[in-house]
């Protein structure tokens, strides 16, 4: 349901001061310490970030894409990995259950999804399945009444908090691709699921990424989300919606960075000068701002698609696409703005600029989105 | 028993205040408004003795309104105190300054209107820091008041305040109805959770007029002159205590 302009205007503020007032304060504390806070962890629940994309009936917010997006621009102008800890539930980690549960598989999990009582994660990738997710290998054999999973998935999103993985498993091995493959709600207590140690990150510390194993996981078959055989198809249309957050994000951290530039440029001086008075800055500061408007525009164009019930998967590509490379190019000129001062820690410009590197690559890496955005076309489907 | 609170809608804190050219205010065109923060922490226990919490049980308070005297777009600062957990809102709408002694009269027909116990006020509003409201309330009212509270505790049909005051602590014991102003220290208010503001938007607010509540809020005080503080002039460093106090000396200050 979409809310009215006044009630969106004091979520936004609400969002904005939360953000602004609980969690910047604390980025280079969690960057260092790699962990939030709990007691972070703690007000976010309290505040509904986890149940952002559930809907009412569920106890969540049920925000449209666009007013998802809105808020995903707040939420980018703090370090990305308090972020991480609540966007998997509002994302790729809800969304397939959102979209393709049961109503006695969203009654069961939802409500606690939506409060933040359960964590949830995304396992598509695995180490021979990456870019070419459709080529996944772990087995969900059909057994009686279970499913039995056996397999690896990597660099899972919060898989060390995780109560509940969506987890895609090819159910029909004798179909290659796509078609073999089924998506399954997998708690994490099921006896043979073990999760691996926290990788080591360029960036985002504090957000957590972990492999996971399933090793003869009696998986009950009413978890199994869709038909078999649909799982990738829920997960693409999970990852359309998920790229769209993603693309919020980055516009958030590109507008955040741009305001910390302008407010260093104006008060630093060089040659008896405010930098902001070097036209060569000031190049570098239109530059990101025009670029930060666009991708703002085409993350609202393409929100406001997916409400109106057009298919957006190009869209949704394309807006994730500009956006993850547009804030890569804001962060490194911000670097440059701040000159040493970017290169060191104290101003935490040097930390955003490796956080943003990621957004080039999951969720599909932009060369992905450039396949898909092709394809697309040449379907001759969206112009 | 029921607690109203009113709530003023002030420049944000966060923001610098720019003196209009003219001297005659301070511009506030196209910058954002918030709730004064001192009628947050109002708010925020007058919740709380709905609730539970902050040491007062569940209850304590059966009902909480949130009223606001200002323009059409103080109602954001009503929904802002209804998203924190107030029951209802009333709008005094009034366009332009209305200055304290108008904005206690105002306060004092909805008092006889709606009969609360207690109502709480922030100690004063960060725009114009008068410090006036609730103390020209109290006397409208004849009621008792006490101002700056760090404390407040509802016992036996009384009211104790403790408030932060030179050298300690005073209590003051206060037979309801009363009015008590906060202070910074009292609590520390909550984020509205996004679930609430949502929610907010179902609850009732009330518009109603200074003619409504026969009020005449006409100005009584003319402002003379608004004006930037003086700009600092730059500091400078001694070596010594008798340095210091020779400097002094020769500023003139002791
Ligand atoms: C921090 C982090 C969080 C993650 N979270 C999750 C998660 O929660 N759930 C999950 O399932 N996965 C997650 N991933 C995995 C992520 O989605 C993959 O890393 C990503 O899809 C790329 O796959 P890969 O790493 O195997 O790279 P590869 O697929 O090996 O790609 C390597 C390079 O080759 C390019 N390439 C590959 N194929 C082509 C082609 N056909 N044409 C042109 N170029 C190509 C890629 O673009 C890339 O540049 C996460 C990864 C990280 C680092």
């Amino acid at each position: 349901m979409a809310y009215d302009a006044e009630t969106r205007a004091q979520l936004i503020a609400g969002v904005r001061r939360f953000v602004e007032e609980r969690l910047r304060p604390i980025e280079a504390e969690v960057a260092e310490a790699d962990a939030v806070p709990e007691w972070a962890l703690k007000e976010m629940a309290a505040l509904g970030l986890y149940g952002l994309s559930i809907p009412q009936e569920f106890g969540g917010l049920g925000l449209t894409m666009e007013e998802e997006c809105l808020v995903g621009f707040e939420l980018g102008r703090c370090s990305p990995a308090f972020r991480s800890a609540f966007g998997t539930n509002v994302g790729i980690g809800s969304q397939g259950l959102v979209m393709f549960g049961t109503d006695e598989q969203k009654a069961k999990y939802l409500p606690g999804i939506a409060s933040g009582a359960i964590v949830t994660s995304f396992a598509l990738t695995e180490p021979e399945a990456g870019s070419d997710s459709a080529a996944v290998r772990t087995q969900a054999l059909r057994d009686g009444d279970v499913y039995v999973l056996n397999g690896a998935k990597r660099y899972i999103t919060n898989a060390n908090r995780a109560g509940l993985f969506t987890v895609m498993a090819r159910t029909d091995p004798d179909v290659k691709g796509g078609a073999g493959v089924s998506a399954f709600l997998v708690p994490r207590e099921l006896k043979g699921v073990s999760v691996g140690k926290p990788e080591k990150k360029m960036g985002q510390q504090g957000a957590h990424i972990c492999d996971v194993h399933f090793d003869d996981v009696r998986v009950p078959a009413e978890n199994r989300l869709g038909e078999e055989g649909e799982g990738f198809k829920v997960a693409m249309r999970v990852l359309d919606r998920g790229r769209l957050h993603i693309a919020s994000v980055c516009c958030g951290v590109a507008e955040r960075l741009i305001e910390d530039c302008v407010k260093y440029a104006g008060e630093r001086k060089q040659f008896g000068q405010a930098l902001a008075s070097f036209q060569m800055i000031q190049a570098m500061l239109a530059d990101s701002r025009t670029e930060a408007y666009a991708a703002r525009s085409m993350v609202l164009d393409a929100a406001k698609r997916r409400d109106a019930g057009e298919n957006v998967t190009m869209h949704a590509s394309c807006a994730k696409l500009y956006a993850s490379e547009m804030v890569g190019r804001v962060a490194d000129r911000a670097v440059q703005i701040f000159g040493g001062a970017g290169y060191t820690a104290d101003h935490g410009v040097e930390r955003l600029y490796r956080d943003v590197r990621i957004f080039r690559i999951y969720e599909g890496t932009s060369e992905i989105q450039r396949l898909v955005i092709a394809r697309e076309m040449m379907r001759g489907g969206s112009i | 028993m029921k607690v109203l609170v009113p709530v003023k809608r002030v420049l944000d804190y966060n923001l610098k205040v720019r003196v209009k050219a003219d001297g005659t205010g301070v511009d506030l065109s196209n910058l954002k408004m918030s709730m004064n923060p001192f009628d947050e922490i109002a708010v925020e226990e007058a919740v709380r003795m709905k609730e539970g919490g902050g040491g007062h049980p569940a209850g304590t308070a059966t009902e909480v309104v949130a009223i606001s005297i200002g323009p059409e777009q103080a109602q954001e600062t009503i929904r802002t105190a209804l998203a924190m957990g107030a029951d209802r809102g009333i709008l005094v709408k009034a366009e332009g300054e209305v200055e304290p002694l108008a904005v206690a009269k105002l306060l004092k027909a909805i008092v006889d209107a709606e009969q609360p116990g207690l109502v709480i006020l922030g100690k004063q509003a960060i725009d114009d820091d008068s410090n006036q409201v609730g103390q020209m309330l109290a006397a409208l009212l004849d009621w008792p008041q006490a101002t700056f509270a760090s404390k407040i505790v509802v016992a036996g049909g009384k009211i104790n305040v403790t408030r932060e005051i030179d050298g300690g602590l005073q209590t003051l014991s206060l037979e309801t109805p009363a009015i008590v102003t906060t202070d910074l220290r009292l609590n520390e208010p909550r984020y509205a959770s996004l679930p609430n503001i949502m929610k907010a938007k179902k609850k009732p607010i009330d518009a109603k007029t200074p003619a409504d509540l026969g009020v005449d809020v006409a100005p009584r005080l003319t402002v003379v002159k608004v004006a930037d503080p003086p700009k600092r002039q730059g500091g400078a460093k001694v070596k010594t205590v008798q340095d210091l106090v020779a400097g002094l000396k020769a500023a003139g200050v002791i």
